[in-house]
């Protein structure tokens, strides 16, 4: 069998039936393969990033791993943004690669780039196959690793000889690894854990990403947890819909632009049950100020993960799917208490917080505000079969904010790289897995502008997505930080020479909506629900709209801003060198 | 894998005895770290250390078992002991890693490096040179009529101690091999 045969029947071995791609040369012998099959369905993306984050959503949207296929040197250049993004949000993917033949790697071939080199430390893994007889081998390795452990995103390099010349192809099952990350926790740890949990007075679960990326029944198990313990729970943006939004435990999302009771209980908790988040600097603000009173548990599938940047009392090491079952099981057994009294004084504070209700913003009648078109785009959609993705900046808190997810594998957002221009191709590779889905791009006009090549994508394809822009006319997030650290000079953070949104969508095929008035907005979102087709919503909201609640760079979580007449002064030289 | 090295504690918030992670002391560790040989994994393991900010003392690296495609890579590093529990866990991150082993911390081990010094001299200083290598056990595997070649062996402190004392006789070029380590037992 030829080695560009190979990657095609290993693709429909691994189960894989979906691939996003774009052609050149070092890649024509697969092609070709491609060409002569029914299986496997290839979309042809406009650019390698947007094949990239497509991919990114179909894994996120569906469990399986997304699958790219591209040419050599500037096709796997192209990809490494998309590679590095799906490596900090630990999303599933095989990236496949074309290279310039074995003997003429190191010459400064045409289109040669050094890929495994370049893409090393954006991946979990790669290989480049320099034999046709171990390619079979190496692209079961490949999925093997990609989805084992803490996902992530892995790329084969393929020489084009390789892929030319014949060799044996082996099965799946002939795969041999040594790579088997450790699923069960510790029994004596999680005992430990238990024995917390019986007694805290003020326990808060902070979960993450991994209980997305564990699967369904990691969501479940953690649903089962909350009700059992009725322990109040919060999430990172990673997180969200693990628990649902709508669920009468739930604080909504913690962090820098977390909710003000969410952020509060994390402070004041005295048992922290982390599963499956990794304490990033946006979830834990100062960190010497970092919920200076509580015992902290920590469930992760990745040893490096913990104690990384914060000092856990319990670490766990295992698959959170399995450690809550576990814990689960223990608790039972144990005799299923907690410490309710304490518990009830607890929820009465949490209420008090709650109060606050700090994401209540002035309303205005002539301007839309954001929070606004996204309250009204909930309103609008939330009892659809609905997949939502985002760009990057304020936008994207907005939507964390004020948009509720009730189950997973339905917010598709660049969480760890903030990449900009990753809404439009996720929406597109969400609605490859899910075509008869609502899927809406929330985005922001300059972040919408880095990747809007992808609409001819969805054009081809008849890709129904909806790209719903929050146009403030400004780099949102930019000018909320020049704002409030740099004096208000808006260095370069406006959008100047936007073009007609509307013709645009009418140029690239697609319906083009505008409303600029709040009495229109949801005539005109049902509009956008009702079209058949791609639409391009250009929402023109408030300029100069800032995102709050919001933790100050170098501040704790009790030092949190809630709105305008708070920001003279919030943040000191020190925390300004932050990002 | 390299899972987390836990051992039941006695400490009242602790289930488990974890080193400190607010220490701010730099310790300095040498980690054998057993790998698959195969292309391309020494610049993971450095690209780890560049991409990270961790510093490398020495490294050493040499197939091991030739039918099993193992190699054996031995670094010395420094950092605080969080700084090292997180170059550890880092490294049993890497696919190819087999296993990682902190031999500063998991009982006595052995550490050897090789030198060789070319110490270029005449009359008293040529002399001193001979006598000095003597004393450390060093052999002399080149010469000539106004330079010796040394090959010392030993611990790195008394490599450092050896070209301190050859330096102004005549100390012209050194080669060292970085450190390698086993545990003892």
């Amino acid at each position: 069998m030829s080695g560009a045969k190979m990657v095609v029947q290993a693709l429909i071995d691994q189960g894989v039936d979906t691939v996003f791609g774009y052609p050149g040369g070092a890649v024509l012998p697969i092609y070709d393969e491609i060409f002569l099959q029914n299986s496997i369905k290839h979309f042809l993306v406009r650019h390698e990033q947007g094949a990239v984050h497509a991919a990114e959503a179909y894994a996120r949207s569906t469990g399986k791993p997304g699958v790219v296929l591209v040419t050599s040197g500037p096709g796997a250049t192209n990809a490494v943004t998309g590679l590095t993004d799906a490596l900090m949000d630990s999303i599933p993917l095989v990236v496949l690669t074309g290279q310039v033949p074995t003997f003429m790697i190191g010459s400064d071939a045409f289109q040669e780039a050094d890929t495994v080199g370049i893409t090393r430390p954006c991946t979990k893994h790669n290989w480049l196959v320099k034999d046709t007889d171990a390619l079979a081998h190496t692209l079961h390795s490949a999925f093997h690793v990609a989805c084992s452990g803490r996902p992530g995103p892995v790329l084969v390099d393929i020489p084009k000889d390789v892929q030319f010349a014949n060799g044996t192809y082996e099965g799946p099952a002939k795969m041999k690894s040594h790579y088997h990350p450790q699923l069960k926790g510790d029994l004596d740890a999680i005992t430990a854990l238990v024995e917390a949990m019986e007694t805290a007075e003020k326990p808060v679960f902070y979960t993450g990403g991994g209980v997305i990326n564990s699967g369904p029944v990691a969501s479940q198990l953690l649903r089962e947890l909350v009700e059992a313990t009725n322990f109040p729970i919060t999430s990172t943006l990673m997180g969200l819909g693990s628990y649902p939004g709508n669920g009468d435990n739930w604080l909504g999302m913690l962090g820098m632009h977390g909710l003000y009771e969410a952020n509060m209980a994390m402070h004041d908790c005295d048992l922290m049950i982390n599963i499956g988040a990794r304490f990033d600097d946006r979830i834990t603000g100062r960190l010497d100020a970092f919920s200076p009173g509580s015992t902290k548990a920590h469930i992760d599938i990745d040893a490096s993960s913990i104690n990384k940047v914060i000092h856990v009392d319990i670490p766990i090491l295992g698959d959170v799917a399995h450690v809550m079952e576990d814990m689960l099981k223990v608790w039972k057994a144990r005799g299923r208490t907690t410490n309710s009294k304490a518990l009830k004084t607890w929820w009465a504070e949490i209420d008090c917080w709650r109060k606050i209700r700090c994401l209540d913003y002035a309303a205005d009648s002539k301007v839309i505000k954001p929070q606004y078109a996204l309250e009204r785009l909930e309103a609008l959609t939330k009892d659809h079969d609905r997949y939502i993705t985002t760009e990057v900046g304020q936008h994207q808190m907005w939507a964390a904010q004020y948009l509720t997810f009730n189950d997973p594998n339905r917010w598709m957002t660049s969480g760890g790289l903030g990449t900009m221009g990753y809404g439009v191709p996720a929406s597109i590779g969400a609605q490859v897995a899910h075509p008869n889905s609502l899927v809406i791009n929330v985005a922001g006009e300059a972040s919408w502008l880095m990747n809007m090549q992808e609409m001819g994508t969805a054009m081809q394809y008849g890709l129904p997505v909806k790209q719903f822009i929050l146009n403030n006319e400004r780099l949102g997030m930019v000018r909320q930080w020049q704002e409030l650290l740099h004096g208000e000079r808006y260095s370069q953070s406006w959008s100047e020479s936007l073009p007609d949104f509307v013709k645009l969508a009418e140029a690239f095929g697609a319906k083009g909506i505008l409303c600029s008035d709040p009495a229109d907005l949801d005539e005109a979102i049902k509009e956008m629900l009702a079209y058949d087709g791609p639409v391009i919503f250009d929402c023109l909201v408030e300029k100069h709209e800032n995102c709050f609640p919001m933790i100050p760079s170098g501040k704790a979580h009790n030092e949190m801003l809630l709105g305008d007449a708070a920001i003279n002064g919030a943040i000191d030289a020190s925390g300004s060198v932050l990002v | 894998m390299n899972a987390l090295n836990i051992t039941k504690g006695t400490s009242s918030k602790s289930a488990y005895n974890l080193r400190s992670g607010h220490a701010d002391l730099n310790e300095r560790h040498t980690l054998a770290v057993l790998v698959a040989n195969e292309p391309g994994v020494l610049a993971r393991v450095i690209g780890l250390f560049s991409g990270r900010g961790y510093n490398i003392e020495s490294l050493t690296v040499a197939e091991v078992d030739h039918e099993g495609h193992t190699s054996r890579i031995t670094i010395v590093t420094s950092g605080t002991p969080q700084i090292i529990e997180q170059i550890k866990a880092q490294l049993g991150r890497i696919i190819p890693v087999y296993d990682v082993h902190d031999l500063t911390v998991e009982g006595p081990s052995v550490e050897r490096e090789l030198s060789l010094f070319k110490v270029s001299g005449k009359g008293e200083k040529r002399v001193e040179a001979l006598r000095l290598a003597d004393v450390f056990r060093a052999n002399v595997v080149d010469s000539t009529l106004d330079s010796f070649t040394f090959e010392v062996v030993g611990s790195p402190e008394k490599i450092d101690a050896f070209s301190e004392l050859m330096r102004p006789l005549g100390l012209s070029e050194m080669a060292r091999t970085g450190v390698a380590a086993l545990s003892r037992g």
